[in-house]
């Protein structure tokens, strides 16, 4: 088979999308209309753990404009609790309250105004109960349990024979890091309008999954799949934070209260007590020998999910699979767990659980190199993972060879010919490196549909959610160049569960790697349809047909697509249409094993410690990406650098700060995200194309990896320079300065 | 509602049109725009200023629609992301955000032209410190700011 060169896959197309984002013409859930729509207002709970002992909601009833008031009363003929994993969480407050900000009556009514009025209207009383805060509160005993105990996930797996190897090393560390919670500040808060009919439930939201809504929603209300549709429009910003089902069970259960649309737009404020990321302690200890051979990790740790599940299940395994490393170990144990505490649920956020895990994971890497004298890059190569090599015992072998990843990233960085150079008094520069792998928790299962026109042109049928990733272009890059077709010539319809095709969610970063695949593969069966109806004209046999440009051509004669249709149907009109079905037995069963893939994440970054202020500053920052094959170079760069400037958020500000169960700092004023000023002077992302990935043309998924080494890094650039090991995210001018006077104390 | 507060009457020039509105004294710009306008290319999000999700140019200048009571566009002129990507001058900063890759959900993206926009109008040339600096009351949670900054440096080129 003679090679063919690609047409648009690996270009950095027009994004599908260019002009309506750059026009205002996008819309988003919040820009619809639906006639005859209602405004939502929440009642939520001012305290974090309480009993309800009384809802009255007569008052706001008998405003003049309210259509319903929905409450924990309302919630009959219909399952009251839902979730992914542990259907844990009632569609709003019934007897209790778990986290300050719990929805405890909605109001719909004729505009907003009114519905704020009405708000004010609902009695609630409470019977306040102790608070669990945090982590080591979750732990105690004691205190009054969040649900019937506190403990929400336990997770754990070991091979070798640990205890031995800890016994035989010839040093052994133990070191503990905390991560803070912080909030994914999607720019569109969740927004939802959904209209309850009598034969139908119709939802518009801002969701990254749109079969699991519709999914949820069908078992709630008692309803057949097909008498769900869930459109999602635009999504301004995902990262996890709208996925699975959030505030469409409240919004439906009230539109049925309410005989007629109701649409409901959190603030800032009621989106951070909708989700966030998992706050997460990881104790580490490592024995090594004097060598630097690594024998052993023993990783424990917790992950606080707040007061609902949400998505702590998988977060607690994630942070388990996630926290050994990228290295070679014969003997490993690993227990995590997830606890409740009275705060917003946590719940997906870009590689959910891996920022944690690789913030422990990592820094101790660093502790030890120099514990041993050794050079921390030289010490992770020494133990990494070797292509082919179980990361985790019984899981798909790593693809790609890491040792070539972290030392093109080291050379392109300059590790090590570096040196600080002159800085002012006070001031203190240093370098730091820290990688890892996370096993993507994608599901092999999508399915595509395309069709193709009689004029030659093609519309692709896809589940996933647009949400910025850039997936409408990267499927109309695969569907042109399977049909062979230009890139302009094909249209993508997504995430309308009438229209398209079931897709399990937008997530994980499998997108491109399981939904391309399904668009290759419909695309590949519409091909193979106008080879067949090629031959038939040609009188040759379907191999024999060259395809390309929309035209098919044998022996120098050459036919358009498009007439090979319309002859197909006798006449001017017809298509064809291709099917993809991504399951788990796709190619033989590759996708099968878990992980699908592994994505790898490194980062190499120089920093400079003001040791006055105690103030950092990050100068240089590079990362890795790995997509396999970069169908879209810019938009691969694009998630990479995305991912490390909202880790870059985490690494020195963003913290969700809590005292006894209330949010201090519910806004962007006191919550700061990264801002352009905080782009380091140098922000590269070494792109290399490995190849391996099982997606089209061997893509592997990418978006996650940017985020988890930035914190490592610069924590190991701080130590770097200064000498000083700080252990807790993030590194505010306050922490640091603190840590810089303590040592420098212990050290006078 | 209790009460019918009193209403406001607002003349002002539209994306270069003159239009008339009544509003309530307290009423956002944002909500002028949105709702009595239908123009919702301008974007809510953080409510205080902060995000510039909600960036309109008003004589030119940047502004949070979201904390601008639409009374203060009496006798001035607006300029919303539908007005830019109306007029054919806007295509160079246009065409630079595509090829740069310096949007992605979306969202931030019209505030960040209008911001862009009244950079370059001020300043031709400006240094990549100066589009940081002026570009920071502009949230994006997407890109990471870098394609940003490339497509604004890139529009000024083109402008040159």
């Amino acid at each position: 088979m003679t090679t063919r060169e690609f047409k648009t896959v690996g270009t950095a197309v027009r994004r599908v999308d260019a002009d309506d984002k750059l026009s205002g013409r996008a819309q988003f859930t919040g820009d619809l209309q639906v006639p005859g729509m209602a405004f939502c207002k929440l009642v939520t709970s001012p305290l974090p753990h309480a009993r309800i002992t009384r809802v009255d909601a007569s008052r706001a009833r008998a405003l003049s404009g309210v259509y319903a008031v929905l409450t924990s009363a309302e919630l009959v003929n219909m399952e009251t609790h839902y979730g992914s994993d542990k259907k844990d969480r009632p569609v709003i407050a019934i007897d209790k309250v778990r986290f300050q900000g719990e929805p405890v009556a909605a109001v719909a009514a004729i505009d907003l105004a009114t519905a704020e009025a009405a708000v004010e209207l609902v009695d609630v009383e409470y019977e306040e109960l102790p608070t669990v805060t945090g982590i080591d509160e979750a732990l105690d005993p004691s205190g009054e349990p969040v649900h019937e105990s506190n403990v929400c996930h336990e997770y754990g797996y070991e091979w070798g024979d640990v205890d031995a190897a800890f016994r035989e090393c010839d040093r052994v560390f133990e070191d503990t890091f905390e991560f803070p919670m912080v909030y994914h500040y999607a720019m569109e808060p969740h927004t939802c309008i959904v209209s309850y009919e009598p034969d139908r439930i119709r939802l518009w939201t801002s969701a990254q999954h749109p079969f699991l809504v519709q999914a949820e929603i069908a078992r709630l209300f008692g309803r057949q799949l097909d008498q769900v549709q869930v459109v999602v429009p635009f999504v301004g910003g995902g990262y996890g934070s709208k996925s699975y089902t959030k505030i469409e069970p409240l919004v439906t259960a009230l539109s049925r209260e309410a005989g007629r649309p109701v649409r409901l737009a959190l603030s800032v404020d009621e989106a951070m007590r909708t989700v966030r990321r998992h706050a997460a302690r990881g104790t580490i200890r490592t024995g090594v020998m004097n060598d630097g051979t690594i024998v052993a990790r023993e990783c424990t740790g917790y992950v606080d999910t707040g007061g609902y599940t949400d998505n702590g299940v998988r977060v607690t395994e994630r942070f388990g699979d996630r926290m050994p490393g990228p290295y070679s170990m014969a003997n490993v144990r690993v227990k995590t767990r997830g606890l409740f505490t009275n705060s917003t649920p946590a719940g997906s956020y870009r590689s959910i659980g891996g920022p944690q895990a690789i913030w422990a994971c990592e820094s101790q890497i660093d502790v030890i190199a120099h514990a041993l004298g050794m050079d921390p890059f030289e010490f992770r190569v020494k133990n990494l993972v070797r292509e082919g090599e179980e990361v985790r015992r019984g899981r798909r072998p790593i693809e790609g060879d890491l040792e070539y990843a972290l030392r093109r990233v080291a050379d392109e960085f300059g590790w090590n010919s570096w040196r600080p150079g002159p800085t002012p008094p006070g001031v203190k520069r240093g370098i730091g490196f820290a990688c890892g792998v996370t096993n993507s928790g994608a599901s092999p299962t999508s399915t595509s549909l395309v069709r193709f026109h009689a004029d030659g042109s093609a519309t692709v049928y896809i589940g996933s959610a647009e949400m910025g990733q850039g997936s409408r272009s990267v499927m109309a890059q695969i569907a042109a160049e399977e049909l062979r077709i230009p890139y302009g010539k094909v249209r993508v319809v997504a995430s309308d569960t009438t229209a398209v095709p079931w897709d399990r969610s937008t997530g994980s970063s499998r997108s491109t790697t399981l939904m391309g695949l399904a668009v290759h593969d419909a695309a590949i069966d519409i091909r193979q349809q106008l080879l067949d109806l090629a031959a038939e004209h040609f009188e040759a046999f379907p191999e024999e047909i060259e395809a390309e440009d929309g035209r098919a051509s044998f022996k120098g004669e050459s036919v358009a697509f498009a007439a090979l249709v319309r002859n197909m149907f006798g006449g001017s009109g017809g298509e064809l249409m291709g099917r993809g079905y991504v399951t788990p037995k796709h190619a033989s069963g590759k996708l099968r094993q878990d992980t699908v893939f592994w994505e790898v994440s490194i980062g190499a970054a120089e920093g400079e410690v003001d040791t006055a202020t105690g103030e950092v500053r990050l100068l240089r920052y590079y990362s890795i990406s790995d997509p396999g094959k970069a169908i879209n170079p810019k938009q691969v760069e694009g998630q990479d650098e995305g991912a490390a400037m909202q880790a870059i958020g985490h690494t020195f500000f963003e913290e969700m700060l809590y005292e006894d169960g209330q949010l201090l700092n519910p806004n962007l004023v006191d919550y700061r995200v990264p801002v352009f000023t905080d782009l380091p002077h140098e922000f590269e992302t070494v792109l290399i194309e490995s190849g391996n990935g099982p997606g089209p043309y061997g893509a592997k998924g990418v978006g996650e990896g940017g985020i988890v080494c930035v914190a490592p890094s610069v924590a190991n650039a701080i130590f770097n320079a200064t000498g000083v090991r700080i252990s807790t995210l993030p590194l505010t001018p306050e922490r640091v300065w603190r840590a810089l006077h303590e040592a420098g104390q212990e050290a006078g | 509602m209790a009460e019918a507060p009193d209403t406001l009457a607002v003349a002002f020039e539209l994306n270069g049109a003159p239009v008339e509105a009544t509003v309530e004294p307290q009423t956002p710009l944002i909500d002028m725009l949105r709702e009595r306008f239908g123009l919702t290319g301008t974007k809510r999000s953080c409510d205080v200023q902060v995000c510039g999700a909600c960036t309109v140019l008003l004589d030119g200048a940047p502004v949070s629609s979201c904390t601008v009571p639409a009374f203060e566009a009496r006798g001035r002129a607006v300029l919303t992301v539908e007005g830019f990507a109306a007029d054919d001058a806007s295509s160079p900063l246009v065409e630079a955000f595509v090829n740069n890759a310096a949007f992605q959900c979306g969202f931030c993206t019209p505030g960040m032209l209008l911001a862009a926009k009244s950079l370059l109008d001020a300043d031709p040339a400006p240094s990549e410190e100066t589009i940081k600096d002026y570009m920071r009351g502009n949230v994006c949670r997407c890109t990471g700011y870098k394609k940003i900054v490339e497509a604004v440096q890139e529009a000024a080129e083109a402008g040159r």
